[in-house]
């Protein structure tokens, strides 16, 4: 192997690096939040009393949930300006992610809401607090202590996906790496050092998220 | 678009299942080797390969493709695109499904391994026996979950430029003009491949529920 390493041009774009580990953050985070939204608002449909929104939930949960994120990012890319939303690609990237995010969100949204006992509604109801209480202090807190765990994987695995945005030039890590690759043909060198950016990052988000179960979301006593 | 478009799209759609069962044939007798090293009780063994699982569940695959492709090219070996793209699924697979037996392995009750071991079976037997038919029962489901996310990744070969079903839609859809109709169809297709798998994967786990309980 007489192939001589070069480093150089990955440490003079280190700070565009860094910038694009920022806005791989910020793309996770926005579209973490709107998967958040349509998954509270999809498992709200989903067990409504007319079967049309109900099916219409589980189509688009299974229709996500088996498509790549590729066919879905390039399908809302290319659909949005037809409906006349002009936006840029990383908005899109946003509106994507949170599309792909919401189907698996509202599946385990879904299984906390399931795994509060129905006595335990009914019990809140018996008390005399209305829907909105029940579903806010009897549902949705102990279901939220029983799905962080894999809310928050699925954040990560969420966070590791939007390196696809860069198929539409997205502005996130991968895209930055691309162009940096583009100038200076050093391949391996940024790609292998990027990859130890996501790792990084996956590694320090694990880390947090385990910290604030441990603080937040794990019971006093077992 | 018209026949012959989408007859490309099929031939698209060929080389989608040829790269997914390579990655999934591959990753699987690497990933049982990984499972059973992770599982062995040799400490450097056991350390090495949850480096080698932790490397490749906390980073993306596009990257993971993008530094085998240019990592095989680096090291001298002149590969094509779809053998090297191979590769990449073999180590992507092998590190999430070796990561899911070791799960599995380690569900099996212990009083197995003792009972096992009390009828002096060998660590082979032991393992070929008694552990791997319960392990691989437990594992089912997460397989086939795995097996489904493995197909949709094979999409990513695209950005480096192998064509498969993803990119048959780009370059068909760049001729005809039409990307909705062309990534609905792609999109149709894969969902006709996955998501029998997913039901199938989905009933598999109730089952299983069922008869732990």
């Amino acid at each position: 192997m007489n192939y001589k390493f070069d480093f150089g041009p990955v440490i003079d774009g280190l700070p565009d690096l860094l910038w694009g580990c920022l806005g791989t953050l910020g793309l996770a985070l926005a579209g973490m939040v709107l998967a958040l939204v349509i998954g509270i608002g999809g498992v709200v449909l989903r067990d409504s009393p007319y079967r049309a929104l109900r099916w219409l939930v589980i189509a688009f949960v299974e229709l996500i949930r088996n498509t790549p994120f590729l066919v879905q990012i390039y399908f809302i890319f290319f659909a949005l300006p037809l409906a006349g939303i002009r936006l840029d690609p990383t908005p899109t990237a946003i509106i994507a992610l949170g599309v792909n995010g919401g189907a698996y969100a509202i599946e385990i949204i879904r299984g906390g809401v399931q795994s509060i006992g129905k006595g335990q509604i009914e019990a809140g109801l018996a008390l005399g607090l209305h829907k909105g209480q029940v579903f806010r202090l009897v549902v949705l807190k102990p279901a939220l202590r029983a799905i962080f765990p894999s809310l928050t994987s699925q954040f990560i695995l969420l966070t590791l996906t939007t390196s696809i945005a860069s198929a539409i030039s997205a502005y996130e890590l991968t895209s930055v790496a691309q162009n940096i690759e583009n100038n200076t043909f050093r391949s391996f060198e940024v790609y292998g050092v990027v990859t130890l950016l996501y790792l990084a990052m996956s590694w320090l988000m694990m880390r947090m998220f385990a910290q604030i179960t441990a603080r937040h979301f794990s019971y006093p006593v077992k | 678009m018209n026949g012959s478009e989408f007859l490309f799209l099929l031939t698209g759609l060929k080389w989608t299942v040829f790269l997914s069962a390579i990655g999934f044939v591959c990753g699987s007798v690497s990933g049982l080797g990984i499972a059973l090293a992770r599982t062995s009780g040799i400490r450097p063994l056991e350390q090495a390969t949850a480096g080698y699982i932790a490397l490749f569940q906390g980073t993306p695959l596009l990257m993971q493709l993008f530094v085998v492709y240019y990592g095989l090219a680096l090291v001298g070996l002149k590969l094509d695109a779809w053998l090297s793209v191979a590769i990449g699924f073999t180590l992507h697979a092998s590190a999430f499904l070796g990561e899911i037996w070791r799960g599995s392995i380690e569900a099996v009750p212990k009083g197995q391994t003792e009972a096992a071991k009390a009828l002096s079976l060998g660590y082979v037997s032991r393992m070929r026996d008694v552990i791997l038919p319960q392990a691989i029962k437990i594992s089912l489901p997460a397989t086939i979950g795995f097996l489904v996310q493995l197909i949709k990744g094979t999409s990513l070969a695209a950005i480096v430029g192998f064509t498969e079903l993803a990119r048959a839609g780009t370059i068909i859809s760049n001729q005809t003009f039409k990307p909705l109709l062309v990534f609905g169809v792609v999109g149709a297709l894969y969902f006709l491949i996955c998501w029998p798998l997913s039901l199938y994967g989905g009933r598999l786990e109730r089952r299983l529920a069922a008869a732990s309980r």
